[in-house]
């Protein structure tokens, strides 16, 4: 077992117990606090596939500015532990199968398709944060300039959306 | 080197997770965050082929991918604090009618 793969083994064990913890945890915030885990995890992930930039925007984006976002909204609404009807107790059971279903088939399809992604995968140095800025704003700059608007028109709808209305 | 399959493999066992999360829970913002716990596992998916192929797209698509679920968490938040006001609660089953 080389090193890489056990930092992999962690790293994924964290991610899991993190999204396992999500879904255990009865308070939001908890929730919250676990996703950060999964998050700061799977950067560690892309800081060792060699994409270090992802990784950077992934914690400064993710586990800064978007989980502070909910940790923010989980307090103004004073979120209390969640209640369970008789009906949603029902639904768990067929819900429960249906995601491991789920999750069965895209295994086994990553599973049998072990030949054609190995076989994709070539010899050859990892390209740097520099050749990712040139693809962004030669190959994708229309996208680019798009998603900038789309931040434009979400915080105008935010503020739109939470503004108290005048009485 | 870890194999790429390995990452598939915990992308899609994080995608299902949150699939799970996504059906099970009843508080609305944490079905929100089953939401990003899902577009996480699709970028984890996305950097794997990125370095399987050696093509930075992946990588692209991935920030591309961050900056949507940021825009959506902020219109998405504004929604919950409007539904969590007019409602006075956060529990998904008590939002079951169009009209108050």
């Amino acid at each position: 077992m080389t090193p890489q793969l056990v930092v992999f083994f962690v790293l994924a064990a964290l991610a899991v117990g993190g999204a396992l913890s999500l879904i255990l945890q009865k308070h939001p915030i908890h929730s919250a606090l676990s996703l950060i885990v999964v998050m700061v995890s799977l950067a560690g992930l892309y800081l060792m596939m060699g994409a270090e930039f992802v990784a950077a925007v992934q914690i400064i984006v993710y586990g800064g500015a978007i989980m502070v976002l909910f940790v923010f909204v989980i307090m103004l609404l004073n979120a209390g532990v969640e209640e369970h009807t008789s009906i949603s107790k029902i639904a768990g059971l067929p819900g429960l199968l249906l995601a491991f279903a789920l999750t069965g088939f895209i295994v086994a399809t990553i599973a049998r398709s072990t030949d054609s992604v190995q076989a994709a995968a070539q010899p050859g140095n990892m390209a740097s944060t520099r050749d990712l800025s040139t693809m962004i704003f030669r190959d994708f700059v229309y996208p680019f300039e798009l998603t900038s608007f789309l931040i434009l028109v979400a915080v105008l709808g935010a503020i739109v959306l939470a503004q108290r209305e005048k009485a | 080197m870890v194999p790429t399959n390995y990452y598939l493999v915990l992308s899609a066992i994080l995608f299902g997770l949150g699939v799970l999360a996504f059906i099970f829970k009843r508080n609305v913002i944490t079905i929100f965050m089953s939401i990003e716990l899902m577009l996480n596992a699709v970028n984890l998916a996305f950097v794997a082929f990125s370095q399987a192929m050696h093509k930075l797209d992946g990588q692209v698509f991935v920030l591309f991918v961050i900056v949507v679920a940021a825009a959506e968490a902020a219109v998405g938040l504004a929604i919950i604090i409007l539904t969590a006001r007019n409602r006075q609660s956060l529990n998904v089953e008590r939002v079951d009618l169009l009209k108050l």
